[in-house]
């Protein structure tokens, strides 16, 4: 007894809008309900199409991913067009920022970062994170239309697939926002998945200096698995990329085995990790929360286990 | 040239307790959340290189906030506009962007809105963008940079492979990664002169807005960690561990 209409699904990054086409048919069964759109990608259509699925090939002058109300207008004429009741978004930081003002357009009520989604009873119950991580919430939403930012890589990329098709749509938004596009620079490529590795060496703040970090990332060599870090370590003192931030406003791992270095253990983290089989977790401070969580508990001092290690 | 900075008052996540799988939040105190600080230090930094205007911090929530506001007011804020109610508690961050929306349309010239990217306690970064599209105005999310200069904005906004520097027309609504700046810690002085500062206080029924949820939460609990808690006392035992949990090195 599945309730959940139409739905569409929406992310500017191909291989995102892979995973939503999973979660969609998991929620959906029936791949004539589910739509995809494209907008000025003709790239990403052909890719979507190939899983199977119906795409909307939206030719849409004027919009682009950096102006987040041409995305929503655009987006809100095809939801529209196609009665859909549901909209997937990813939830990396540009459809995270999409969601809100889509819903608002869309009168409907909206879930971020959704880590989980079920058919209970009827409706669509979705978990995600609260209290900075705290907790776990099942979440309903009551509207007819709804917005769901799903978090990435909590789908599997949806294979190939016979029987999709492309429909062709223009879409002419009006009043433009004014936003002008003056520049774009990327990101260092780290192109380190921490997300895949077996065996993680994450560091925090705890580490006193670079020396630590390389000798963190030899042990991490050494065992065959990847560094990764807490956020300040990254953001801050900027000694490893954005890429290998575990947490909430990071990345969520299972690894088998995590070694935490001198990482107190807020929940903004501690919620990216929680699901590894084995925690390790060395800290100079016997009560730090981190210990809570660990299945193997070292009160040492950084700068004695790491030189010998 | 007014800038208007939004903030949530939350509970201080870090002084939950979780009792069976509960999270107990019971004398736990209120503040703002950590990267609305960082929205407000925009705010008040910007102001500062202006040299003229004001900051005005937007919030809602439940009678303690007359309290909680002194810590915007202490750490730059000029005025506050709030609504209070105690039935926004089962109000979601639609029914709070609409609130705070109402509230801006009574400011006067108001160039910039600033929010953190998500609150504290949520993170669900709904308001902001809510907000932009109840104004109608453009807005840039994940700022790391934020100039004013001639009627126009610059802000570079961060996104997980790389950033992008736009230039957008006041007014807008800008939401601000943690690490765009450091907030200052307000001084003796501040914070006695803080609840001097002029607040301006509404009920929701004053806005014309009924409270309502679009997200019913059915459940909400800690997940369960059921974790050993083998004490290692050397580097050998470090490495016996390593082995018994199929880790030898190469
Ligand atoms: C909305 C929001 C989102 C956030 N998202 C994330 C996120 O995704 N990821 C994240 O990591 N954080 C996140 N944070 C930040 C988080 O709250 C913590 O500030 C951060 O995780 C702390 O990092 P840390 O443990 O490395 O540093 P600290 O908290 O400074 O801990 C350092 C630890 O090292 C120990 N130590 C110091 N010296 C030594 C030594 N010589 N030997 C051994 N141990 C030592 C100390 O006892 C201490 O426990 C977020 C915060 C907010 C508000």
């Amino acid at each position: 007894m599945i309730k959940v209409g139409k739905i569409v699904i929406y992310s500017e990054k191909t291989e995102l809008a892979r995973e939503l086409v999973t979660a969609a048919l998991e929620i959906q069964g029936a791949e004539r309900s589910v739509t995809a759109v494209c907008i000025n990608d003709e790239e990403q259509t052909r890719d979507l199409a190939a899983r199977g699925i119906a795409v909307v090939n939206l030719s849409a002058p004027g919009v682009h991913p950096s102006d987040t109300a041409s995305t929503a207008r655009a987006l809100q004429q095809v939801v529209d067009e196609l009665e859909a009741e549901l909209v997937l978004l990813a939830s990396n930081r540009r459809g995270k920022e999409l969601a809100g003002r889509l819903a608002q357009r869309l009168n409907a009520g909206c879930l971020t970062d959704v880590t989980g989604m079920a058919i209970q009873e009827g409706r669509l119950a979705c978990t995600r994170n609260t209290l900075g991580g705290a907790t776990v919430a099942t979440q309903f939403i009551k509207t007819a239309r709804q917005v769901i930012a799903v978090a990435p890589r909590t789908y599997e990329p949806a294979a190939e697939k016979p029987g999709g098709s492309v429909d062709d749509m223009t879409v002419s938004i009006s009043a433009a926002s004014g936003i002008k596009l003056v520049e774009t620079r990327a990101r260092d490529k780290d192109s380190v998945d921490i997300t895949t590795a077996d065996l993680l060496v994450v560091v925090g703040q705890g580490l006193e200096n670079q020396e630590d970090l390389v000798r963190a990332a030899a042990l991490a060599r050494f065992l065959g698995g990847e560094v990764a870090c807490t956020k300040p370590v990254a953001t801050d003192r900027k000694w490893l990329s954005e890429e290998r931030v575990i947490g909430l406003s990071g990345k969520t791992c299972k690894p088998q085995l995590a070694i935490l270095l001198g990482i107190s253990g807020q929940v903004q983290f501690t919620v990216g990790i929680r699901d590894a089989r084995t925690i390790i977790a060395i800290n100079n401070d016997e009560n730090a929360p981190i210990f809570q969580m660990a299945d193997y508990v070292m009160v040492a001092d950084l700068a004695d286990v790491l030189p010998p290690l | 040239m007014n800038i208007v900075v939004a903030m949530k008052q939350i509970p201080d996540v870090r002084q939950i307790r979780i009792r069976n799988r509960q999270p107990v939040l019971e004398g736990v105190p209120l503040t703002f959340g950590s990267i609305d600080k960082n929205a407000l230090e925009l705010g008040v930094s910007l102001k500062e290189a202006q040299g003229s205007g004001k900051v005005i911090v937007v919030s809602a929530g439940s009678e303690e906030l007359q309290d909680t506001i002194k810590e915007a007011l202490a750490a730059g804020a000029d005025e506050a506009y709030l609504v209070i109610d105690d039935k926004l508690e089962q109000a979601d961050g639609a029914v709070i962007a609409h609130v705070l929306a109402e509230t801006i349309k009574k400011i006067d010239d108001v160039d910039l809105i600033l929010c953190g990217e998500g609150s504290g306690d949520n993170y669900s970064g709904q308001a902001a963008s809510r907000i932009a599209e109840l104004l109608d105005l453009p807005q840039v999310g994940y700022a790391s940079a934020v100039e004013i200069q001639n009627g126009t904005s610059r802000v570079t906004r961060s996104l997980e492979d790389g950033e992008e520097v736009l230039e957008v027309p006041l007014p807008l609504v800008v939401t601000v990664v943690a690490d765009i700046n450091q907030p200052r810690i307000p001084s003796v002085t501040q914070i006695l002169k803080a609840g001097r500062k002029p607040q301006e206080i509404w009920e929701l029924a004053d806005l014309g807005i009924e409270p309502g949820a679009a997200v019913e939460t059915v459940s909400n609990l800690a997940p369960e960690l059921q974790r050993q808690r083998v004490v290692v006392k050397s580097n050998e035992e470090f490495t016996q561990v390593l082995q018994a949990e199929g880790f030898t090195g190469r």
